[in-house]
């Protein structure tokens, strides 16, 4: 169990890349989070939705779960708590940001990814695999992984209809800013959005759980695709800051 | 609040009392006495009221204690057994797994999604309070069906109460089991079991030692929700939805009854929609919180005891606490943060308000635990301090030397020299006392009723009811029943997280559900935790005892088909009114028989829960235990086969009956007889308990050599077997129709000899679907050299499940000598109707 980050200090290892896994009370998919990072030689940390700094981070996951209880609706709440302010600033210097799940909810919320999440169309919660596919490779999520390849990535959300208005809409077509669509739509979502990513792509939400798929044993390994691409990103990033430091 | 409206505290301790008072809290007149001579004087108002809820059906198992003795319990990697908040099993590596089941089914007829998510809440809380990380989560719903409003609120709401409650606390709800029968249209089942995971020196237990610590109330505020919940609502029946009339019901040894009659308030005033204020409303979020606190505070040794409130709520919590440590304790009723304006003290004593624990702590460690406590933003508050035993006051009789007003108690623990531990409730921790008992006295003293049984005679052979006796069945009549058996169940569990920790290997919806043995803070190792949730009230209405032998024998080996060696058993009895000399036989019956079957499989109960009272208007539920199994793996590289086939493989049926002994068809009691003709009588085919365990050895090994590797070590996989799936619930055909379902494929069986062949429920057989015929051959061989019959099938392949009957039998309307189809259906068809039965 990774512990939590005292958030003072970068570790000397600095190409391994360092990623804040954000813990809200009612997140729960932040050891999965973290272990699968893990696994694919990323090094994660619990970082407390209390703390406002997220110096020394390459990149921060928002991972999936019931922030605040998802009271009021799904990230309403957790958009106020303190860490958020470092999230919005380390997006803003480019930083990569994943929000899954709950975590999308919440950038939502916060605005750094337009639309919203409501209800599935069968208004219940829907634990099961989805058939994705990758459209479009300038997110950190996907770059690097081929346009239209076919990934079987479990959903866990009853909240995961995303929409948005018409212009909006028009506007991620056009900035190819959809990053992943469902083969075949299972809650209603606009376009068959699973996932999309904002203007720069650093900042990207999506429903399905990477996390999830990445063992073999547990049915999938497809989720690895996509966190090794964000960790790449990551870690480039990281070699960076060290050779300008 | 039903049951105690109307009903004032009563200051000082010397005025007798009116009867109706005790008899509106549930309390019987002999059981009032029993607290007079405990005492030694009158019983004030609290005091009865905390008597009430401890001495309730619910909360002190008085009509089934005496029964339960007789399960097996004890076994070399039983670490805690029945008694505690959950069992406890050594997985190895230092590695503990805890388990509990639980019922929640009255509150869930009253309000179905508030009563199923706080089961879930509170059996995680049974969990967690032993240090240990819930992991899995599973439920046995029982339902009346679908044909009227009211059941669809009830199965939607329970089902969203699960989902919504066990999502958002972060606790995978990993499988379970649903089926139907109208007797439960009124009352239905909801039992949830919880598996936990944890570093056996983490383990610690629910006593308040130590002379001088403190005890602290974590988490939610407490309100007058759920007072009375165990008393009003989980140990009476239901009327159907009129008040009930006041006929005294005899108990015991004719003396004894359970409250009834116009006292009676909840039960007498308003019907069962008037019960509504005793379900308890349920917090996830707060229990999540809860959770994570409790298992840091764990973590860092900071509590002595630890004990969740559930039922009974700060009573229970505090006498039990108390009681197993041999202590007393002073408990200040201000100090509870409360939720509303205005509570009384029985209320905050008696409050059933979810999401609380109660912690004992050192007065060293107390600014400690209040730090942890702020991280996780839960609350905290000392609301009571541990007291030494005191000598026994003269004329009161102390904890252990009563007897109940039918059939005597058991003993109670009191000081060497006679001195028990008084739970004294005060107004401020050195404040005026309010109440004073022996804390032991509430649960160790409470009565234990030893009640009339009656036999239910055995259908007869040969009856209108038995299935043995009507015609066979044509193939399309056989194809039609084979469609209305084979139910698609992922409506319900696509519902529920199933994969939360990244253990689920093999999730909901096949034989067993199979998990890494692993959770945050306690790292995989390799190993894995088998799990099957099962009842089966049809075999147990037949023959309560051989039925639940049969249940057990049969959840075991869902546990072996999922490659896990059983290890321990929880159970949920559910049955219905104990009042009923035939539910008390049917109750003790079914005792004896799990007692047999764990005791021949060598699998321990290591914990359980007794539900009572699960009757409407008057009618009893068909007798319901249900059993948790647990199974361990303890390699586990590869997927298990599970519920598939693959195209071209052999199938063969497994059967541990090796002898020419003629045996019954096993349609008595099946769901084909039940369902879909309506024929309840028959008679049940016996399990040998001997040649199911060699079954079970046989089936644990063949899955072994596939998940661990041929060399038992992570190799290779022996990559023989394809599937496997064993025979229940819908016989041979339903078994075949699963396998199909789940793999898309469709098979060719032949020589069934005909209808009682495909639908009868014979015990201890499994299908395996090998991939090859030298693979068939080298499992007939292991089964073979186990005493096993194995019988060739047929083939795995094609878009159409086909089965033929005998050769030599005549196929309609092409003249004689070619098979007759008894079943022909494209899998398509099949996939299609299994989901009709769900909503939309």
């Amino acid at each position: 169990m990774p512990a939590f980050a005292d958030s003072n200090g970068r570790h000397a290892a600095a190409v391994t890349p360092r990623i804040a896994v954000i813990v809200f009370p009612g997140s729960n998919c932040e050891h999965d989070v973290a272990a699968a990072l893990g696994g694919l030689g990323g090094a994660a940390e619990l970082v407390w939705h209390r703390e406002r700094s997220l110096a020394g981070f390459d990149a921060v996951v928002l991972p999936g779960g019931f922030a605040h209880g998802d009271y009021l609706r799904p990230g309403a709440i957790a958009r106020f708590s303190p860490v958020m302010a470092a999230v919005a600033a380390v997006a803003a210097e480019g930083a990569p940001v994943l929000g899954i799940c709950n975590g999308f909810q919440v950038l939502t919320e916060a605005g750094l990814l337009p639309g919203a999440l409501q209800k599935n169309r069968g208004l219940t919660f829907l634990c099961t695999d989805a058939e994705l596919r990758v459209t479009s490779d300038r997110s950190v999520l996907t770059a690097g992984v081929a346009v239209g390849r076919a990934l079987t990535i479990p959903i866990n959300h009853f909240e995961g209809n995303y929409t948005c208005d018409a212009s909006t809409l028009a506007q991620l077509r056009d900035e190819d800013r959809i990053v992943l669509r469902y083969a075949e739509n299972p809650n209603g979502s606009v376009d068959d959005i699973a996932g999309i990513c904002n203007e720069a792509g650093n900042v990207v939400g999506l429903m399905p759980h990477p996390e999830r798929a990445c063992d073999p044993l547990l049915g999938s390994g497809d989720g690895a695709v996509l966190l090794a691409s964000f960790l790449a990103t990551a870690g480039a990033r990281a070699a960076s800051a060290d050779s300008a430091a | 609040m039903p049951g105690f409206a109307g009903v004032g505290p009563v200051p000082g301790s010397v005025t007798a009392m009116d009867p109706r008072v005790h008899r509106a809290l549930g309390l019987t007149d002999d059981e009032e006495a029993t607290i007079r001579s405990i005492l030694g004087r009158e019983p004030n108002h609290l005091e009865l009221a905390m008597y009430a809820v401890m001495w309730s059906e619910h909360c002190s198992y008085k009509s089934s204690r005496l029964h339960l003795r007789r399960l097996p319990t004890t076994g070399e990697r039983v670490v805690v057994g029945p008694g505690e908040n959950a069992g406890v099993v050594d997985a190895g590596g230092g590695v503990g797994i805890a388990v509990r089941i639980e019922s929640h089914n009255h509150p869930s007829a009253i309000e179905p999604y508030q009563g199923a998510a706080t089961g879930v809440g509170g059996i995680l809380r049974d969990i967690f309070t032993m240090g240990a990380r819930p992991i899995a989560v599973m439920d046995a719903l029982y339902f009346g069906g679908w044909d009227e409003p009211r059941a669809r609120w009830l199965i939607e709401g329970v089902v969203s109460g699960i989902s919504g409650y066990g999502n958002s606390v972060g606790v995978p709800t990993v499988g379970g089991e649903v089926a139907f029968d109208a007797c439960y249209a009124g009352n239905p089942l909801v039992n949830v079991l919880c598996l936990g995971v944890l570093p056996l020196d983490r383990l610690v237990l629910g006593k308040a030692s130590g002379e001088g610590n403190l005890a602290v109330l974590l988490g939610s505020s407490t309100g007058r929700d759920g007072i009375g919940g165990v008393s009003v609502l989980a140990s009476a029946g239901f009327t159907g939805g009129s008040a009930r009339t006041g006929s005294a019901v005899d108990g015991g040894d004719g003396e004894a009854h359970v409250a009834d009659g116009p006292s009676s308030g909840a039960v007498a005033e308003g019907g069962d929609d008037a019960k509504r204020p005793s379900v308890q409303v349920g917090d996830p979020f707060e229990e999540k919180r809860l959770i994570e606190a409790c298992l840091a505070l764990l973590d860092a040794g900071l509590v002595v005891g630890i004990q969740d409130l559930g039922g009974a709520g700060l009573t229970c919590a505090t006498s039990e606490t108390a009681g197993r440590a041999g202590m007393g304790m002073d408990v200040d009723v201000d100090a509870v943060a409360r939720r509303q304006a205005g509570m009384e003290p029985f209320e905050v004593m008696t409050s059933e308000s979810q999401e609380r624990m109660l912690a004992i702590v050192t007065p060293q460690n107390l600014d400690d635990v209040l730090a942890v406590c702020a991280r996780w933003e839960v609350r905290a508050d000392v609301v009571g301090r541990v007291t030494r035993p005191v000598a026994v006051p003269a004329g009161g009789r102390g904890a252990g030397s009563t007897t109940g007003g039918a059939g005597g108690a058991d003993g109670g623990s009191s000081g060497p020299d006679g001195a028990a531990g008084r739970l004294k409730i005060r107004a401020g921790i050195d404040g005026p006392v309010l109440a004073d008992v022996p804390a032991a006295s509430l649960s160790e003293a409470a009565p234990l009723y030893d009640r009339p049984m009656r036999a239910v005679p055995p259908p007869t052979a040969g009856g209108a009811d038995d299935p043995d006796t009507v015609a066979a069945p044509d193939a399309s009549a056989m194809t039609r029943d084979i469609t209305q058996l084979v139910r698609d169940p992922a409506w319900v569990y696509r519902q529920y997280d199933h994969q939360l920790f990244l253990n689920t290997v093999v999730g909901p919806g096949g034989d067993a559900t199979v998990l890494k043995l692993a959770a945050p803070g306690v790292p995989w190792t390799g190993g894995g935790v088998v799990l099957s949730v099962d009842g089966n009230p049809r075999w147990c209405s037949l023959d309560p005892r051989a039925g639940t032998r049969a249940l057990v024998a049969e959840s075991a080996l869902n546990v072996a088909c999922g490659g896990g060696r059983p290890v321990a058993l929880v159970n949920c009895l559910n049955f219905g009114n104990p009042e009923h000399p035939e539910v008390m036989w049917q109750l003790s019956e079914s005792v004896d028989g799990m007692a047999e079957a764990c005791q021949a499989l060598e699998v321990p109960v290591v914990g359980g829960n007794v539900s009572l009272y699960n009757e409407s208007a008057g009618r009893d539920i068909l007798p319901t235990p249900v059993v948790g199994v647990v199974g361990l793996a303890d390699r586990l590289s590869s997927t298990p086969p599970g519920v598939s086939l693959v195209d071209g493989g052999v199938l063969l049926l497994i059967d541990a009956d090796s002898s020419d002994a003629p045996r019954p068809s096993g349609l008595g009691g099946s769901r084909w007889a039940v369902e879909c003709r309506g024929l309840t009588g028959g008679v049940l085919a016996p399990v040998d308990l001997d040649a199911h365990r060699r079954l079970l050895d046989v089936v644990v090994s063949l899955v072994t050599d596939e998940v661990a590797g041929a060399d038992g070590n992570g190799g290779a996989p022996a990559n023989r077997i394809a599937g496997i799936h064993d025979v229940s619930d819908g016989g041979l055909a339903v078994c075949l129709a699963e396998m199909s379902l789940r793999s898309g494929i469709g098979m060719h069986v032949r020589g069934v000899a005909g209808h009682a062949s495909l639908f009868g429920e014979l015990p201890s057989r499994v299908v395996v679907c090998a991939r090859s015929a030298t693979a068939a051959a080298e499992i007939a061989a292991r089964a073979n050299g186990a005493g096993m019959t194995v019988t060739e099938l047929g083939t795995a392949g094609g878009e159409r499940l086909v089965v033929d009957g005998p050769t030599g039998g005549s196929r309609a309307g092409s003249g004689g000598g070619l098979p007759a189809h008894l079943v022909d259906i494209a899998v398509g068809d099949l996939v299609i109707s299994s989901r009709a039965w769900w909503p939309a």
